[in-house]
């Protein structure tokens, strides 16, 4: 009789036996335990990230007309130092001519300034992160292979547009995101 | 644990507590525990190593009583605890000094497992455990080497931050978030402090692990074969109690040495400098127990590549067991295998003096040369030196071990380990 019984059960009333209703109330719960657990986690995890502070205390404003020609100055900017160098007429012809030497990360010396508020590309003002692309060290000035920079940290040289020639760095020097807003002032960030 | 429990509660008050909680008899255990009556000193680490991390804890906890993790603070704090806090210089050196002498303790520990095969069957969890926690301990020693916010401290956290920056694609925003700004920062330097003092409760709490692993499946010995008998082991107390204690004694000679005569031998002068974020020092160095991996990260001249194999050289530590395909743990009785390990050992100290030397320097000169009328020395260069060792850093665990299980001829094992005792080779 209670054979009988359990057969009609599991054949007629599916309310406790069908697994795929069952199933779906594990995944239903483990779904909602995953996104639980995602949202509590996220604020743990997102709190590292830059403060909003931080992330305002974001631009900065320099004089260039203070440069003379063949002096850098650096500027900190994020944390991290600004080059601006006022680049010798030689310096400048070096770096467009090895436009079409063989660059490990290649960009045209002109491809690396903004434009200034007349619409030209002003040469002689050079505006770089002064952060080495290989571990972040800073590179000296007027030193190297390419009479550039070159990073003491672990010798990587870059040339007089601070592009990346020999070395371990895999990148040319960064240039910032910056506008003029003359002629003597930009403003980085 | 390791055979049936011999302890006997004496009292009405220990037999109470040992039907409730068995905490007595889990000590008694302890220090009943069969162990191989063969042991020499280099099985006495395991012993120097609690007693480090036990230094580092207490003087650690000290320290950030007076310590102020701010880039304001930090510097001067420090300076303050070497120079004004009662006994502070005392402390100051200990931390400083334990953190070396934990390393030079842990790369002995390293090398003894290493010798007698002791990452083998069935002890690879041990093994693979003792990674994690050398791992970590790696990452609190930097940790805890930034919060003195010197030269060193700012730039060494630079460059090694710089590593996450590398990973494609996700490597800016990673390292952003790790160091909580675009660059290395007071949230930097706070986030590190905190971190410095959680993880040493890991190691402890890994290191509970490591010791019940071994006591689970039972000690390896220098012959590598395992007790057959009870007259193969002795009581872990008095025997190994004394015997390691003794170690610990002359191991804390050298430890004081150092802490009182050469406080700052082991560190780097640039770290009296206050970080700079606008001046690079001229030489970035580790400490001196990273730079045999340092060394392994330069020898490529690739950012990414040279970050995979520094990783790989610890990871390929994890897989060690199943690449050793010799039966035989002992290296004892492995006359071939034994050779390619004292230059592994060679090559791992070869690897540390790349790292601390610039890349292009010279390391073997072999004569001079006129260059532009200046008379300068050439031969192999640091880096080349790197190279090689590192090729056989890699080679040793691939493909030397595998094979060498399958080709060498291994010596005649002893019996048993007391057989082995009478006939004067253990």
């Amino acid at each position: 009789m209670s054979d009988t019984h359990t057969q009609e059960n599991t054949h007629e009333d599916g309310h406790s036996e069908d697994p795929s209703r069952r199933d779906f109330i594990y995944i239903a719960t483990g779904a909602a335990a995953a996104v639980g657990a995602g949202s509590v986690a996220w604020p743990l995890v997102s709190q590292m990230g830059a403060a909003a502070d931080t992330r305002a205390a974001g631009s900065i404003e320099i004089d260039i007309s203070k440069v003379a020609e063949g002096q850098q100055i650096k500027a900190l900017w994020r944390g991290k130092p600004v080059f601006v160098r006022h680049r010798t007429a030689a310096e400048i012809a070096a770096a467009e001519a090895d436009d079409a030497a063989d660059l490990i990360d290649p960009q045209a010396d002109a491809d690396r300034f903004v434009p200034t508020p007349e619409g030209n590309i002003n040469p002689a003002i050079l505006v770089m992160v002064g952060v080495c692309t290989h571990f972040g060290c800073i590179p000296v000035g007027e030193a190297g292979d390419f009479n550039g920079w070159y990073c003491p940290c672990h010798g990587s040289h870059y040339d007089t547009s601070g592009r990346i020639r020999k070395g371990p760095a895999p990148k040319n020097l960064e240039i910032p995101t910056y506008s003029y807003v003359s002629d003597s002032v930009i403003k980085v960030g | 644990m390791h055979g049936p429990s011999t302890y006997e509660p004496k009292y009405a008050a220990s037999r109470w507590l040992d039907k409730r909680l068995p905490i007595i008899r889990m000590g008694a255990d302890f220090m009943a525990f069969p162990s191989p009556r063969n042991l020499n000193y280099w099985y006495a680490f395991g012993a120097i190593l609690t007693m480090c991390l036990i230094v580092q804890i207490l003087s650690g906890v000290i320290l950030a009583m007076h310590y102020v993790p701010t880039v304001d603070g930090a510097f001067d704090s420090v300076q303050r605890i070497k120079r004004d806090v009662p006994y502070g210089w005392l402390i100051q050196s200990m931390h400083a000094t334990g953190a070396s002498m934990f390393f030079l303790a842990v790369y002995i520990h390293m090398f003894r497992g290493l010798f007698y095969g002791s990452y083998k069957a069935p002890r690879e969890l041990v093994w693979i455990l003792g990674c994690v926690i050398y791992l970590i301990m790696m990452a609190t020693g930097f940790l805890g080497y930034t919060l003195p916010w010197g030269q060193m401290s700012f730039w060494g956290a630079t460059v090694i931050t710089g590593f996450f920056g590398a990973i494609p694609v996700v490597g800016e925003s990673l390292q952003q978030w790790l160091l909580g700004g675009y660059s290395v920062g007071n949230p930097t330097l706070q986030r590190f402090f905190s971190l410095h003092y959680l993880l040493p409760f890991v190691i402890a709490a890994i290191v509970g692990l490591h010791v019940w692993a071994i006591h689970h499946v039972g000690q390896n010995n220098p012959i590598g074969i395992t007790e057959k008998s009870k007259k193969d082991t002795l009581s872990f107390h008095p025997y190994y109690t004394m015997k390691d204690g003794f170690a610990v004694a002359v191991f804390l000679l050298i430890f004081a040495f150092f802490m009182f005569y050469l406080p700052d031998a082991l560190g780097h002068a640039d770290n009296y400098q206050r970080a700079n974020p606008l001046v690079t020092p001229p030489h970035i160095v580790p400490e001196w127990y990273y730079l045999p991996f340092y060394a392994i990260l330069r020898a490529v001249p690739d950012k990414l590549a040279g970050i995979l194999l520094m990783v790989g050289a610890i990871g390929i530590l994890f897989v060690l067991p199943w690449l050793d395909t010799s039966k035989v743990r002992s290296m004892r009785f492995r006359p071939v295998a034994r050779v390619f390990f004292i230059i592994f050992v060679i090559m791992c100290f070869i690897l540390g003096w790349c790292g601390a030397r610039a890349p292009d320097d010279i390391a073997i000169k072999i004569g001079e040369k006129m260059v532009d009328g200046e008379s300068v020395a050439y031969g192999m260069k640091f880096v080349t030196l790197s190279r090689i060792a590192t090729i056989y850093y890699f080679a040793y665990f691939f493909p030397i071990l595998p094979l060498l299980g399958f080709v060498e001829k291994t010596k005649e094992l002893p019996e048993s380990i007391t057989k082995a005792i009478h006939e004067g080779t253990a």
